[in-house]
């Protein structure tokens, strides 16, 4: 289980955690989010973006 | 008055002491949400109905005239001040204080339209002037909805509430700032392209864009778009007690004074959104994907007076660059887009549209980033042929 962030807000996405606001539950592989996956708090960065934390 | 003074060292070890001088001028966000109520007050006092429109002169006249007077601001907090001058606790505060002040400024005015003998203008004056304040609650949600607490996207849901406008945060933070300055973005105005033209493609166009990016959370939770977890539901849902409420206790009179409000609430959005990005483009790589969003896609504006009234967003470069950043921290930088002047006396220009073509395009083609070369325009499809006829011959001078 790996963190991913967001380098323009700070945003982590907990693949353990997953994002369940968002709709990602616990357990959500990074790699397995949309391609069009944009930060959900700044949304100005997209998934390619994401830096392995 | 007592300045607090940040200190950091800077990138090349040098030791900054950083003062805001606009620290206290922010206070006076919490008078503009109560313009309205002094309106109604001096009614009160001398019987003039007229009165009752002095908010149209503070935004319409005074607030021109002061950009013109007090003119630019370039003041930049340094870099390495940005983080502590984001986490004073002082700045934040004045933003969850204005928006119970745009509950009073409302409900107050609602009260005075439904109680006394006004006559039928002054009536739609006063449903005017207080929907161009709820405006102003809109720019409040909009920097309150940017942010990550759940108390400040919550105050965002209430403030936006005000004027039924509740799906603005999500469509502007998910939508807006994803899709800004290309064409399939219903918040960035194009060349050739009048601010009524804007608003009907702007306002339904952000409320289906919200509307899909909500649902589309809300499918991956498996839970029915019409549910109470629907975020725009919520804040709508609190629109609908406010407004039915005023209607119960205010009579009949609500009717137009609720929808005129609501309109010209909206209505100053829409100006904002017309001006922020007109004709602005990101281009398209080699994968048909839009380059990010860069300082010369937004139009930016340093004037002191109307910043402190919009929380500094026409510093909207760096906002876009920035989006979580605190209003006190945007920065200002030098040859970006620029408009004449603040935002409320650009407005004044934008609903002449003529006169708005006439100073903007030639502005637009003039900057570093596009030369005069129309292929870096976000143009009005309907008018291309027409501007490819007038400027052509400006790209290959
Ligand atoms: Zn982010």
């Amino acid at each position: 289980m790996s963190v991913f962030q967001c380098p323009e807000c700070g945003y982590r996405f907990d693949e353990e955690v997953g994002d369940t606001h968002e709709g990602y539950k616990p357990g959500t592989k990074f790699h397995t989010l949309p391609d069009d996956f944009a930060c959900p708090d700044c949304a100005v960065r997209f998934k390619e973006d994401f830096v392995e934390a | 008055m007592v300045m607090k003074g940040y200190t950091a060292v800077s990138a090349d070890g040098e030791a900054i002491l950083y003062e805001d001088r606009k620290r206290w001028l922010w206070a006076l966000s919490l008078l503009y949400p109560l313009q309205p109520l002094l309106g109604i007050w001096l009614h009160y006092l001398t019987g003039v109905e007229a009165w009752l429109l002095l908010p149209l002169l503070t935004g319409y006249l005074i607030a021109p005239l002061m950009d013109w007077v007090l003119g630019e601001d370039q003041n930049n907090p340094p870099d390495a001040v940005v983080i502590q001058l984001d986490r004073d606790r002082y700045y934040r505060i004045l933003t969850y204080i204005v928006v119970p002040l745009h509950f009073i400024a409302l409900i107050g005015a609602a009260w005075w339209a439904g109680t006394q003998e006004l006559s039928a203008w002054a009536l739609v004056g006063l449903a005017i002037v207080t929907g161009l304040t709820s405006g102003l609650g809109i720019n409040t949600g909009h920097e309150l909805g940017h942010k990550k607490s759940r108390f400040e996207r919550t105050l965002a849901k209430i403030v936006l509430a005000v004027p039924a406008y509740g799906h603005f945060w999500i469509e502007h933070n998910r939508g807006h700032h994803r899709d800004v300055s290309t064409p399939e973005d219903p918040a960035s105005a194009r060349m050739g392209e009048s601010i009524y033209r804007f608003a009907t493609r702007e306002i339904p166009g952000a409320f289906r864009r919200a509307w899909a990016i909500e649902k589309e959370r809300l499918t991956r939770r498996e839970k029915p778009t019409w549910s109470t977890d629907n975020q725009i539901l919520q804040s709508m849902a609190l629109t609908l007690i406010l407004q039915c409420t005023l209607l119960l206790l205010f009579g009949w009179k609500m009717i137009p004074f609720l929808l005129l409000h609501n309109a010209f609430a909206w209505w100053q959005l829409t100006s904002a959104n017309y001006v922020e990005h007109y004709g602005l483009l990101r281009r398209k790589d080699e994968n048909g994907r839009y380059e990010r969003c860069q300082p010369h896609h937004s139009w930016n504006s340093n004037h002191i007076y109307s910043n402190l009234v919009l929380f500094h967003l026409q510093r909207h470069s760096d906002h876009h660059a920035h989006p979580l950043r605190r209003y006190q921290s945007l920065r200002h930088f030098d040859d970006l887009p620029t408009l004449p002047s603040g935002y409320f006396g650009v407005y004044l220009i934008a609903y002449v549209p003529w006169l708005w073509f006439r100073i903007m395009d030639p502005r637009l083609l003039a900057l570093p980033h596009v030369r005069g070369d129309l292929d870096k325009v976000n143009i009005e499809p309907g008018q291309r042929s027409k501007i490819l006829e007038k400027y052509a011959s400006t790209a290959s001078a």
